[in-house]
């Protein structure tokens, strides 16, 4: 007996290695070896060799520390503002099954993707009809609130539009899975349901809330495109300042020594949050079928009703918005938008049709998809035994400035075996490394609440550890799964990532196409952008139904 | 449960087949895109987002040189000048198009281009030749200027204003938006008029007082022009820095080719930077002779003519004809501010930290 559990240790060590491995490679390569690469040659180009002075200098001026402080809080804010928004939603989501339940959630998903100068187009719509609106109300003492002239307010408006649905889609999953055996059982001793909330679901579901309250803090501390459009000039993130000094003053110094001071500090909350995280809630998870009810009473229709309309509000203004503009011109309805965008009026050489942006958007998002899957589960499986270092280092990433992993590609993969340069192979390489943070971040909460009896029993019975994860583990992650899978596919269809590499012309995607229509004036330029993004939206929309119908087929008979 | 297994097999086994090849490829596939560069007529471009060139144009080269053309767009102006400099050694291309007098000594320090005596320079205006050893060679330039909503004067009954001066009258307050020189070449280029204009010292002086005339400020083109500029958004600010090809855009780009330009371009009085666009051959390329044959036509007449209507700026070659729409709608300045080019960068960061301070804080 105990020799055969000793044998279940050692070749589950060996697949640990085996399967480890393949994470700590893909990032080894792709992401640590590039960042390498750069920062040694900013700190070590010129003659005066290494100078530590360099990496501090940073710290001496005043204008750069108050970009630091402002990055810390307003990201700790729209973090914070995130959860309280998104909480209530969730709960209800998580609960409750009913009609149009997945049309909403679809919705609040599709924001991610959206290009900030877009929907910095549409909150101007808004917040001049709701101007007009108030006009026609009272005497326009409200106005001042709504002008768009605070740029902090836009930035926090626009970090929760934007992460709205990375707190919903991760929080409420988690919790549909929680199962009512617990409450049940809580309520059967005589618990009340606020005692029940606070002593009982709360606890369980605090996984799920930090580990989405962290991506959130992440996505804003690194915040580029939001602040850039909609933050106006005066102020500025640490992702902005290191662009500024990268791309345009050519301070590699400077610039470097922005990106090791944001992956430190990343590294260090990530660090002491996956320290604190010990503790954690051990339970079966059970799956949605038992767990959702159907509402009963007039008061669950009336919690429906409102969180569904505020869910609406939130996301599908702003796209209707988009949508109206796409089919107005000159004041009445047309197509003629989505008829140029067929046209090469131009004759440009850089000319694709929007068939070929949406396949190839779709290619790279699909390629993405399957590959941070893979490198997630597999770093996952990894992260759950040896979490402590290697879980703050798989999300890195996500807080690492886009010019400078760009610089470090460019000088590093240069040379065969890996002359990745100029290779479309980049562009689903780069997207995998910004996704696979999600995907991991989505499953871990449900993998660690596989309760060890639970392995440990199918081993006995002479399960290889392979058939371990297999049977006993992915079915249970499997909702997890398809939440990462949402989210890797977004990260890719939504990122605009033309400028990350030496990119092909020729593989244009759905976003770059966006911003080039943009990039000139004239109607029809603008007609068209707003065209492509109305078809940018549809086609996340039918990506998440197809990628959820998958879902279902994996969940029959779980 | 079996159905449950089979989805499970068949997507790990998919996602496996699908992503290997991407994670541990054999060197004989990843070195594809190196084995494509070093074909033997394929030359490579390297170039900035906004490039843009017409198919037959491209065609018209392949077709006599029995080459290809490969173009790889390496982010904006200055990301894509920072690209080149930094792949010196190893060169990703053979031929670099788009730096700007304002990055110019940067790309001249670098030290990453080759001398090439070009038969084609004597059609080009000498005014634009900026670099005498002969490595970077004009190839176009546009004017940033002051660009106003004509709608909107004259449904206020106000005359626009005609230079940059008159941006500070009590009339035009609240009505200018402008790019923050940090992070748009535009808004560079509006600075470098000031300052050009007004000299080092009184240029910030105007600065303060534009900022007490209520300016605003953004970070980019596009959120001044597509979200804060009422000919073209739902802004409310009727004066833009925007290009002196931005009417002929305007028109060019709109449904009815007839219609009257919407904007119009202010240039007089030294209110106009110009931006000069310079190609070259980089240092390290195996293709020379390849490259400098496209360098030619880059320089010739069936390139130069088909710069306007792409990319919106004018040609360098003296003989090209402009088309009708940039005849009826654009100008050309005649005396543009200027600043010496290796002035501009030895201040630039200087210029722009001071810029911040007076306007940011």
């Amino acid at each position: 007996m105990i020799n055969k559990l000793k044998m279940l240790n050692s070749s589950r060590a060996l697949s640990l290695v085996a399967v480890g491995s393949i994470p700590i490679l893909f990032f080894g390569i792709f992401y640590l070896y590039p960042l390498a690469g750069i920062f040694i040659r900013s700190f070590f180009h010129d003659e005066h060799g290494f100078n530590l002075y360099n990496l501090f200098k940073i710290f001496q001026s005043p204008r750069i520390l108050g970009v630091i402080w402002f990055t810390i809080w307003q990201a700790v804010l729209s973090t914070i503002l995130t959860l309280i928004v998104a909480l209530p939603c969730s709960y209800v989501m998580g609960q409750f099954d009913f009609r149009f339940k997945r049309l909403i959630m679809t919705l609040a998903t599709i924001p991610f993707v959206l290009p900030t100068v877009v929907v910095a187009a549409s909150f101007q719509v808004i917040s001049y009809s709701i101007e007009d609106a108030i006009l026609l109300l009272s005497d326009g003492s409200l106005i001042s609130l709504f002008k768009s002239n605070n740029p902090i307010l836009m930035v926090l408006f626009a970090h929760i539009f934007y992460n709205f649905s990375v707190v919903l889609r991760i929080t409420s999953s988690f919790f549909s899975s929680i199962g009512k055996e617990t409450t049940e059982a809580a309520q059967m001793l005589g618990a009340d349901s606020l005692q029940i909330f606070f002593k009982v679901t709360l606890p369980l579901l605090k996984p799920a809330i930090f580990a989405s309250a962290m991506l959130v803090f992440i996505f804003c501390f690194s915040s580029f495109g939001v602040i850039l459009i909609l933050g106006g000039a005066s102020i500025s993130t640490i992702e902005v300042e290191i662009y500024r000094q990268a791309a345009h003053l050519f301070n590699l110094p400077v610039a470097s020594s922005l990106s090791i001071f944001q992956i430190v500090f990343t590294f260090i909350m990530l660090f002491i949050y996956s320290n604190l995280q010990k503790k954690r809630a051990i339970f079966t998870p059970e799956s949605e079928k038992f767990s959702l009810k159907k509402p009963s009473s007039i008061s669950h229709k009336i919690l429906i009703f409102f969180c569904s309309l505020f869910i609406v509000c939130l996301c599908g203004i702003p796209m209707v918005a988009l949508l109206i503009k796409s089919i107005s011109y000159k004041g009445s309805i047309s197509l003629i938008f989505y008829q140029q965008l067929f046209l090469n009026s131009s004759g440009s050489i850089f000319y694709v049709s929007p068939v070929t942006a949406i396949s190839n958007s779709l290619t790279f998002a699909f390629i993405t998809l399957l590959m941070s899957l893979f490198v997630a589960v597999s770093a996952a499986s990894l992260i759950k035994d040896r979490g402590k270092l290697f879980e703050p280092i798989f999300m890195l990433p996500l807080s690492t400035s886009a010019v400078t992993l760009g610089f470090g590609i460019i000088i590093t993969l240069d040379k065969p075996p890996l002359n990745l340069r100029t290779s479309t192979l980049l562009i689903p390489i780069v997207h995998t490394l910004v996704a696979s943070p999600f995907v991991i971040r989505a499953i871990l909460p449900a993998l660690r609440s596989i309760p060890q009896n639970l392995k440990e029993a199918a081993s006995m019975l002479g399960a290889s550890p392979f058939k371990v994860w297999l049977y006993v583990e992915m079915p249970i992650i499997a909702r997890a799964l398809s939440i990462g899978a949402i989210f890797a596919f977004t990260v890719s269809i939504g990122e605009f990532g033309a400028s990350l590499f030496a990119a092909r012309p020729e593989f244009t995607t759905m976003p770059v196409t966006i911003y080039k229509f943009l990039g000139q004036p004239g109607v029809m330029n603008y007609g068209q952008a707003m065209a492509m993004s109305s078809i940018l939206m549809l086609v996340t929309a039918s990506g998440f139904l197809f990628i959820e119908r998958i879902r279902q087929f994996g969940h029959e008979g779980f | 449960m079996r159905l449950k297994q089979l989805y499970f097999i068949c997507f790990m086994a998919l996602t496996l087949t699908i992503s290997l090849p991407f994670s541990f490829t054999t060197p004989a596939t990843l070195n594809a895109a190196q084995d494509e560069k070093d074909e033997e007529n394929q030359i490579t471009v390297m170039t900035h987002d906004s490039f843009s060139v017409s198919k037959d144009v491209v065609a018209k080269f392949e077709r006599e040189n029995g080459a290809k053309i490969v173009f790889l767009k390496s982010g904006d102006a200055g990301e894509a000048l920072n690209k080149a400099i930094l792949t010196k050694n190893n060169p990703i291309a053979d031929i670099f198009y788009g730096v700007d007098n304002t990055f110019l000594s940067r790309a001249i320090k670098a030290d990453i281009f080759i001398a090439y005596d070009c038969p084609m320079l004597k059609y080009i205006d000498d005014a634009l030749k900026l670099d005498g050893s002969n490595r970077l060679f004009p190839v176009d330039f546009g004017d940033v200027c002051l660009n106003f909503d004509k709608k909107w004067f004259k449904d206020k009954n106000l005359s626009p204003p005609t230079m940059v001066e008159d941006l500070i009258k009590p009339e035009y307050k609240g009505l200018l938006v402008v790019e923050n020189p940090a992070t748009s070449s535009p808004g560079l280029a509006f600075l470098l008029t000031t300052i050009s204009r007004f000299g080092e010292d009184s240029a910030f002086d105007f600065w303060q007082k534009l900022k007490n005339n209520n300016v605003l400020i953004t970070n980019g083109w596009q959120e001044a022009y597509w979200g804060k500029f009422s000919a073209a958004s739902k802004g409310d600010r009727p004066i833009v820095v925007s290009y002196a090809s931005s009417p002929a855009a305007e028109v060019h780009f709109a449904e009815d080719k007839s219609i009257d330009a919407p904007t119009a371009a202010i240039t007089n009085n030294g209110s106009a930077f110009r931006q000069i666009e310079f190609v070259g051959i980089l240092k390290g390329s195996k293709k020379v002779e390849l490259a400098q044959k496209l360098i030619d036509f880059f320089l010739s007449k069936s390139f130069q003519e088909d710069i306007p209507l792409q990319m919106f700026v004018f040609p360098s070659n003296k003989e090209a004809l402009l088309p009708e729409v940039f005849k009826k709608n654009a100008v050309i300045t005649k005396e543009p501010a200027s600043l010496p080019y290796n002035q501009i960068t030895e201040k630039r960061e200087a210029w722009i930290e001071k810029w911040s301070e007076v306007m940011l804080n």
